[in-house]
């Protein structure tokens, strides 16, 4: 299977980076996979697990928020805050949901839709996050 | 003239200074390698999001509907210089270089008949222009509490920026920041970040990839210019971080070596004197038993 070069980066640090066969990425409208060869794309990343596959192998990281950009057969995410899903710390993350849902009373008009969206994501999350640590 | 006793003890004195610059020198050349690293895993991410929005807005620029972040306000009148320093002093002339350009480019300004605004970031940067320009200091943010530079700091910080912009306070923000080159040079720098300067992406020839844009470019755009200011604060911190370390660390191996030259001569001097002093007594023993 054809592979193609694919780069995590968050502000802080290089997440991953190498040749892998398919990343699906959590896009704001809507998920997508993306395969060698694909078109010449920019999109913006809602927060949620990407999951990169590379010899059949499949790998989840939790990004939140972000960008991603396809060209000349290479796949950049500039994640805001990219951790791998093992490393996520269950109870620091309910602590932000907890905290963003108190913050949510301040907000009002466009800013409340935006807060309530980001938390929607972000619940979405935790909801793998907890469905996975079962197993 | 001082007494032997006296001599050790200035002697001792300047041994035990030489042992903490040396510690210091230490300390710093172990953070710089971490402070480095930092800086340099911070790299991509900001070359990517400058590939990235250079590439969107050299096409969005010419349109009318581009963001102030990009276009400008239309006025270059008022002028916020952000200038980011390090907390510490025993760095050389690390902050007050930083310092000199921020100077020099609002007085530049200042001449031309514009209006400077100060945002100082790290305690040095405030305390050396507040004797200059007190009034125009609009606001200051002390990182002295920050164990770990995280982005969150600077996302503060930009957010601060943005409020401000927001409210028409100022129409062109300059970032100064110390450039970090090795540790022998870091280069005090200006970075015109509100409007965005856009670099050219250059090795394409210009015709930059025909992306499909998901949500619409001026969408993405406007998600994306706030983040920039952050990401390029972010930067700055970065590098300043490793340079203060870079300039502290030579600081201190300086004053390590003058030290030890320091102990050289004076021990001189406190072996020469006491040479001295045992050939008088000799002289008067001798003496003293050749008049017996």
């Amino acid at each position: 299977m054809a592979t193609f070069h694919f780069d995590l980066v968050s502000p802080e640090k290089l997440a991953f980076s190498g040749e892998v066969d398919q990343v699906d990425i959590p896009g704001l409208e809507g998920d997508f996979g993306v395969l060698a060869g694909h078109a010449p794309v920019v999109a913006a990343v809602r927060p949620g697990i990407l999951t990169i596959t590379a010899g059949g192998a499949h790998q989840k990281m939790v990004v939140l928020g972000g960008l991603a950009e396809v060209s000349d057969n290479r796949l950049t995410v500039l994640a805001d805050v990219a951790t791998s899903i093992q490393e996520v710390d269950r109870a620091q993350f309910s602590e932000t949901i907890a905290e963003m849902e108190e913050n949510l009373k301040e907000k009002e008009g466009s800013e409340l839709d935006h807060e309530i969206e980001r938390l929607d994501h972000f619940k979405s999350i935790e909801h793998i996050l907890n469905a996975t640590a079962m197993h | 003239m001082a007494s032997l006793k006296d001599m050790r003890v200035r002697i001792a004195s300047t041994k035990a200074t030489q042992k903490i610059t040396k510690a210091m020198q230490m300390v710093a050349a172990s953070k710089l390698r971490r402070a480095q690293t930092a800086a340099e895993a911070a790299r991509p991410y900001a070359d990517k999001m400058g590939a990235v929005i250079g590439n969107i807005a050299s096409a969005a620029a010419g349109s009318p509907g581009a963001p102030a972040l990009l276009a400008g306000t239309g006025k270059d009148q008022v002028h916020l210089l952000l200038v980011c320093t390090g907390e510490r002093g025993l760095c050389g002339a690390f902050n007050s270089a930083i310092v000199r350009l921020a100077r020099e480019h609002a007085l530049s300004l200042l001449g031309q008949g514009k209006e400077v605004k100060f945002f100082c970031v790290g305690r040095k940067g405030y305390e050396q222009l507040r004797r200059l320009f007190e009034r125009q200091i609009v606001e200051h943010i002390d990182l002295r509490a920050v164990r770990q530079l995280g982005f969150v700091n600077a996302e503060d910080i930009a957010k601060k920026v943005l409020a401000r912009f927001d409210a028409g306070e100022f129409d062109v923000c300059t970032l100064f920041y110390s450039q970090f080159k090795s540790v022998i040079a870091q280069i005090p720098t200006a970075q015109q970040v509100i409007p965005l300067v856009v670099e050219t992406p250059a090795g394409n020839g210009g015709a930059a990839t025909a992306y499909e844009y998901e949500p619409e470019e001026d969408e993405i755009l406007t998600r994306l210019l706030p983040r920039n200011l952050a990401v390029q604060v972010f930067r700055a911190l970065l590098e300043n971080n490793a340079s203060f370390y870079g300039a502290q660390m030579s600081a201190m191996d300086n004053a390590t070596r003058n030290a030890g030259e320091m102990i050289r001569k004076q021990t001189l001097v406190y072996n020469r004197t006491r040479q001295a002093m045992i050939t008088k007594e000799l002289i008067e023993i001798i003496s003293g038993a050749e008049a017996v």
